[in-house]
Formats: structure tokens, sequence, C-alpha cells
């Protein structure tokens, strides 16, 4: 409980991760908010299916709150005057329009969102976000982003006992430097790292990838050594083999 | 959302956009033709002719068409490719995916009478006021979503229309994105004034894209981009990517390895949608060439084998995706194997 895994990819695809971490904690019967900034609804559900489990029904039971970015976007920008007013309350990528650089009314959705109500019966709360490099492409400032994932460290991991996974992408050699300062930074804040890379040999058919699980021994002592290992993947076309 | 990275002088990548508005004309979907630079009548007056007499072909385009608008769903890839569309077709019983195309000529008016096509010419449309709300985006970049949006809510392509029964597939080709024609300066300085204008344009494309049924192919000279964060960005919001190299004015035009081949083809990036995994072919090494009627994208193979080249199969990812995007590379004159483009 209270942990916060980072899921990182580097010349490679790491979602895989996050569908397969949808999937736990839907089944370990969590309540999880879902960012999903990069990919639609349909995507992420066929794929869960393939998995074996339905995202409509964790949907419409309340087990899943799910931001749809690419949606949620569009209705920003292209939506009608009365149907803001409406809906009362601002949309949560809201940075987007206006200059405001801060992602706070992001934060306010994953917290009501995340929030125990009295109709859920429901272990821990769970944030999900793919994926963060997203935010920075979309606008947002590197330490605009890094305090939306400490508001929601706060929140959702001391206050909620819940747990928070994010996928980023980064690159060795990358130019990107913003990405890379959030990358780090998150690195050193979380408790367990899972970082799936590209063969370093080149491409190779049988085997996707390799993934290194860095577990943090503890946070406040540095002498230890963190617990690294490291497998190599392949991903099928319902799992993952290692 | 097929995403080109230009080669040097943009001539390749210029043929690869045709093909794409080519493909949509014969298979009748509509078309969306945008760009800064060329006006767009222009563009659509070259498009290739399509071969209709080809030996290898049994039926026309309307099989094709028909099947693909069956089976399709509301989720809209965009791909980024140059070469998504490979598709091996020596047989001409498998199913069809795109067309062959002849370089050489240019496609007679009649066959785009029935086709609707929607243009937006940078400097037409710059005197229009945007009405969209702005989100800090380089004004261009805003009249062209602006534009998009307007016609695929009106003609229906995000299925808003419940009354019509035919849907249709909405082809988007936007030329040349990012270049200082567009009013944006990633191409000329290397911390340029806005950066995330066109990572937010390209995300709300893909907003858009997702929501309606349309495909779209995009052009970048990403040679003149100084900023390389940009690319690495951009590469993460698109679903396919492909860069053509030419080798034009290079020092490889002489070098015997690529003696047969005009440019090489690097598949960057290849879409991952409604499944875990993506399809990646057996081999990375591709070049085209473009010969006097034909365009044609073949594994690279070094000149003492001299066997026929063998296309990339494509396999059901990729299919997928190509299916919406297929226009036909010319075909090979004798057996050889076929890559759809």
């Amino acid at each position: 409980q209270g942990k916060f895994t980072l899921l990182r990819d580097t010349r490679t695809d790491g979602s895989f991760l996050v569908h397969h971490f949808l999937s736990f904690y839907l089944r370990a019967g969590c309540k999880v908010c879902f960012l999903a900034l990069l990919q639609s609804f349909s995507h992420y559900n066929i794929v869960a299916q393939k998995l074996g489990v339905s995202l409509t029904a964790a949907r419409e039971r309340g087990q899943l709150v799910f931001l749809e970015g690419l949606k949620s976007c569009l209705d920003l920008l292209f939506g009608e005057e009365k149907e803001e007013e409406q809906s009362g309350q601002p949309s949560p990528l809201q940075f987007m329009s206006e200059g405001a650089s801060n992602l706070k009314a992001l934060f306010d959705f994953v917290q009501t969102s995340l929030n125990p109500t009295s109709d859920g019966s429901w272990q821990g709360p769970v944030l999900l976000v793919d994926d963060l490099s997203v935010l920075l492409s979309l606008g947002a400032a590197p330490v605009a982003v890094l305090d939306f994932i400490h508001y929601c460290r706060v929140t959702v991991c001391s206050q909620l006992k819940g747990n928070i996974v994010v996928l980023v992408h980064s690159n060795e050699d990358s130019e990107d430097e913003e990405n890379e300062l959030v990358v780090n930074s998150l690195c050193h804040h979380s408790d367990l790292i899972l970082w799936a890379e590209g063969l370093a040999t080149g491409f190779c058919k049988d085997v996707h990838g390799e993934i290194k699980i860095i577990k943090r021994a503890s946070l406040e002592l540095m002498a230890e050594q963190d617990h690294v290992q490291i497998y190599q993947y392949k991903i099928q076309d319902k799992n993952v083999t290692f | 959302l097929v995403f080109t990275e230009e080669d040097k002088y943009g001539l390749y990548s210029n043929l690869l956009f045709k093909y794409f508005l080519a493909e949509g004309v014969v298979c009748g979907h509509g078309l969306f033709v945008a760009s800064a630079k060329e006006h767009p009548d222009n563009i659509l007056k070259q498009l290739p002719a399509p071969l209709l007499d080809d030996n290898y072909r049994n039926e026309l385009g309307e099989e094709a068409t028909s099947a693909k608008s069956k089976d399709f769903q509301d989720s809209m890839k965009i791909a980024w490719r140059y070469q998504n569309l490979p598709k091996m077709e020596a047989s001409p019983t498998s199913t069809k995916f795109g067309h062959y195309y002849d370089v050489s000529k240019t496609m007679s008016p009649e066959l785009f009478q029935s086709v609707k096509w929607h243009s937006f010419y940078l400097p037409e449309e710059l005197s229009s006021q945007p009405k969209m709300k702005s989100c800090n985006m380089n004004s261009a970049y805003t009249r062209l979503l602006q534009s998009i949006q307007r016609i695929i809510y009106q003609e229906g392509f995000d299925g808003s229309d419940p009354q019509k029964k035919q849907r249709n597939i909405l082809r988007i080709g936007i030329q040349s994105l990012g270049s200082m024609l567009w009013g944006d300066d990633i191409c000329s300085s290397e911390t340029p004034e806005d950066i995330h204008s066109l990572t937010k344009f390209l995300y709300v494309l893909r907003g858009l894209l997702r929501k309606s049924l349309s495909a779209c192919i995009i052009t970048l000279p990403a040679h003149l981009i100084q900023n390389k964060a940009i690319m690495e960005r951009v590469t993460n919001l698109s679903d396919t990517v492909v860069g053509l190299e030419s080798f034009i004015g290079s020092e490889r035009e002489t070098n015997p390895l690529y003696r047969d081949y005009h440019g090489l083809v690097h598949v960057h990036q290849i879409p991952r949608l409604n499944s875990l995994i993506c399809d990646v072919s057996d081999t990375k090494d591709l070049a085209f060439r473009l010969k006097r009627k034909l365009f044609t994208i073949e594994r690279l193979h070094l000149p003492p084998d001299l066997s026929d080249t063998v296309s990339r199969a494509s396999k059901q990812d990729l299919a997928e995706s190509a299916k919406l995007l297929s226009s036909g590379c010319g075909a090979m004159a004798i057996g050889k194997k076929h890559l759809d483009f």
C-alpha cells in the first residue's frame, strides 16, 4: 500500500505494462482512476478483454474512472459554450487552453474520483497514468508536472493509502531535457521502477526487450543497495512471457 | 496518423503523399488536402493515374472499398508511415488492399468527380478569423484544426448524423507541416518561440482522428527541425512514423551497395492499436526506388544477390491500418511481389 511505481520505457513501448496493471488492479477489486492521455477508450477496452477484464463493466459499476484525454481535449476546444456551463466543473485538461501552467484542474479530477464514497466498498484506490510525457508535449512545464505528481502522491499514497503507477518515456541520449528532468526526478521518488528497454544488441524477433525491475530498498536509508532484477520478455497477443 | 519525415528535397515524400490521396480517390473516400506551399488543386491534378488494366488485379476498387467500410470500427488510427502499407501481393486471389499507380500519368479528372474533396490552402485561409478557442497554438494550426473538425462534423464522419447510412472514410493529407510556411519557426531556430504548437496540434488531431472515421498522412521536413526534442515528442504522439532518406546529393549515391535504389526507408514506429503487441516485420532494411512508371519499396539487398527482391508481408496489425491507407505502389513487371503503399 502507498506505493509509487514508475514504468519507464526506452526504445520500445512499455504500454503492455500499463495494460497489465490496469487489469491487475481491477481484478483485485481496487478503485482505479485511469488517466488515458494517449489512446482512446476502445483501445484499452479491447486489450483488457484479451486479458480477461471488461472495462465497460468496471466503468459502469463505478470501479473505474476513466479520463480519455483525447476526447476531453476535443470537448474543451470545440465544445459549445453552453455545455461547459451546464457541467459546472472545469475540464481536467484546462491547462491547455489557458496560459495556466498548473495542472490543478487535473489534480482536482483525480482527487474527486478517488475520494472514498459511501457506496464504494472497493479496496485501496489506484491512480494510473498513461503517459506522463504527453503532458510536457501539451505545454505543461516540467515543474508543473512534478507538482501534480507530488500532490497526487500526498493524496493517494499517504492519505488514502493507495498506489500510483505512472508511465513515462525516456531515451538515453535524449535531447528532450524537460522529459529527462521529470523522469529522473520521478525515479528518485519511486518505490518500484519497471524499466522496459529494447535490447542493446538490436532487433530480435523472439525477444521484444528486457525489463529491469528496480526495487528501492528504502527511501530513507541510502546505504542499502537497490534490488535489481532483469528479465527478458516477449509480448504475445494475450500475455507476456518472460 | 501517418508521419512521414521528408527527405531532403521533398521529392519522394510528395510522391507518397500523392499515392495516399490517389488511393482515396479510387476508393471513393472523402479527401481533405491541406498545404501551405502548393495549392491543393494543383496537388490533386498531379495525382498518379491508377493502373486499371494490371495483370495482377482482377477486380477494380469497388470490392476493396466495400470490404473496408463493412468491417470498420469507430476508432480510427492515425498512421504515420511511409511504408506502412506494405502488403504482399503476388496472387490475385488474396484481398486487395490497394491499387497500383502509374506515376508517369496523371489521374483523369473524371475520376474525382464523384469524390468529395475539401482543401485548405493556407494563404487563402489567413483572412478568416478562427472561431475556435485558442490554446496558445499557432494560428495557422488553429485554423487547420478548425477546418478539419468542421468537415468531419458536417460530413458526418464522426457518426454524429444517425441518418447517414453509408459511412465513408476521410483521408486527410497535410503537406510540409512545421515548415516556415505554416508560421512555425521550429525549422529555423533552436529555441523556437512556441515549442508546443506542433505537438499540441498533433494531439488534437489525434483526438479528432480517433473520434471519427479518418486517417491522416502528414509530411514533415524533419531534417530542418533544429530541436530534436520536438521530434521525439512527435514520434510519441503518432501511430506510425516512417522516414525517407533519399540518396540525392549524399555520398551514398555513388555507393555500389545502393546502386539500384534511390533511397532508404526507415520505419521508426508502427501502430500498436487494440492489441498488446505490434507486428514487427522481419527486416528493417528497406529501400525505395522510383522508376519511370513505378515507385516501389523493397527489402534492401546487396547487389551480388541477384534473386528477386522480396517484399514485406504485412501481418494482421499492419493490415488493419493498411486497410485504411492503402494506395498501391507500382507493380514490378515480372512477377515480383508488390508492396502496397
